[in-house]
């Protein structure tokens, strides 16, 4: 049970939070949206990837894994393949260039300070441009902003990757802003 | 020096939200909402929370701006200093010590609340839209802290410089201001 009483208990994670005070959701809502559906040179696809990892490192199942499907969502992969994103990657082709960008959010996860100048140098040598830096440090930034938030308060989640599926098509194809 | 080229005139946080304006925007709004909006919790005890984070953080820009803020809103800089140092011997009322006492919890993870502080602060009187907003509050800093420090933006040493940084805070909140940051420039 939630730390607080939520209107409507049957909504998971960040869900039950923005029925709970919906004016914060709105800009919570559209920060979402542009950070992994808006303008960027990353294709939704991988910010979306950083956004489970980053989660995982969090410890933040509903947020890794509803995440997680969105990518599997975007990337046309099977969902039982979240699970590599625990994994690091195995099985999920990664460019280096994501990989670096992988990296450093990361180390965003642990904290700001622990990005190094050599992570960024190794970043633009695989030919990172300062927006992909700059929107990989904030997706990373924000969803330690999101799990904190959800976990915080104490939200249920469902368990397995199947109960993400539709969940992910939806943040995937439809967003994140209440049409 | 940043990792990415930034406005040179704009350091910390604002030449980021300048940056991208588009993903500024939700922030700033949910910014002026939290610290700005209406609220039981007064606007200087959420600025504690803000600077408490921000200090757990060890994000020294954020956490000069936010005390420089909240001692502008509270009249005296005793007791942000000592929340920093101490919240338990801290001169805040319980249910506030029980709300920062949560909020240090979720600097360093979301499952770090215990049930047992919630219950706590309960007890002294906070209702659940006040541990809300503490939480999303720590939260949000949790974003800010790690962006100004993850792109290495500048971080002033000068005094006064946070002085009037808090004092725009005060003042003009954390919306963009409407003439944008080009009288600024020097």
């Amino acid at each position: 049970m939630a730390h607080i009483k939520l209107p409507d208990e049957e909504l998971p994670g960040i869900t039950g939070l923005f029925n709970f005070r919906p004016d914060t959701a709105v800009p919570l809502r559209l920060l979402a949206e542009t950070l992994l559906r808006g303008n960027s040179l990353l294709s939704s696809g991988e910010r979306e990837l950083i956004a489970s990892y980053v989660s995982h490192l969090n410890d933040c199942h509903f947020c890794h894994t509803s995440h997680g499907a969105a990518a599997m969502a975007h990337l046309d992969c099977e969902i039982g393949q979240i699970d590599d994103i625990k994994d690091g990657f195995v099985k999920i082709p990664i460019s280096d260039k994501l990989g670096a960008l992988l990296n450093i959010a990361g180390k965003v996860q642990k904290s700001g300070k622990d990005v190094l100048a050599e992570d960024i140098e190794n970043a633009k040598s695989k030919g990172v441009a300062d927006q992909e830096i700059h929107d990989t440090v904030l997706i990373a930034a924000a969803f330690c902003m999101f799990n904190r938030y959800v976990d915080g308060l104490g939200t249920w989640a469902p368990e397995g990757n199947e109960a993400y599926r539709e969940m992910g098509r939806r943040m995937a194809f439809q967003g994140y802003v209440k049409r | 020096m940043p990792h990415i080229l930034l406005p040179t005139h704009l350091p910390g946080i604002t030449g980021l939200l300048e940056y991208r304006k588009d993903t500024a925007a939700p922030i700033r709004q949910l910014t002026q909402i939290l610290l700005r909006g209406d609220s039981t919790l007064t606007q200087g005890e959420r600025e504690l929370i803000a600077a408490v984070v921000s200090h757990a953080n060890a994000c020294v820009f954020c956490t000069s701006a936010h005390t420089a803020a909240a001692d502008l809103l509270l009249g005296e800089s005793e007791t942000c200093e000592m929340v920093k140092q101490n919240i338990d011997s801290a001169p805040v009322s319980d249910k506030m010590k029980a709300l920062l006492t949560i909020a240090g919890m979720v600097q360093k993870s979301g499952k770090a609340v215990t049930a047992e502080v919630v219950v706590i602060a309960k007890e002294c009187g906070a209702t659940d839209m006040e541990i809300h907003d503490t939480v999303l509050i720590a939260s949000l800093f949790c974003l800010y802290n790690r962006y100004v420090d993850g792109l290495a933006s500048v971080t002033p040493n000068e005094t006064e410089f946070y002085r009037n940084l808090g004092e725009r805070i005060v003042n003009h909140g954390y919306n963009r201001l409407p003439q944008g940051y080009d009288h600024l420039k020097e």
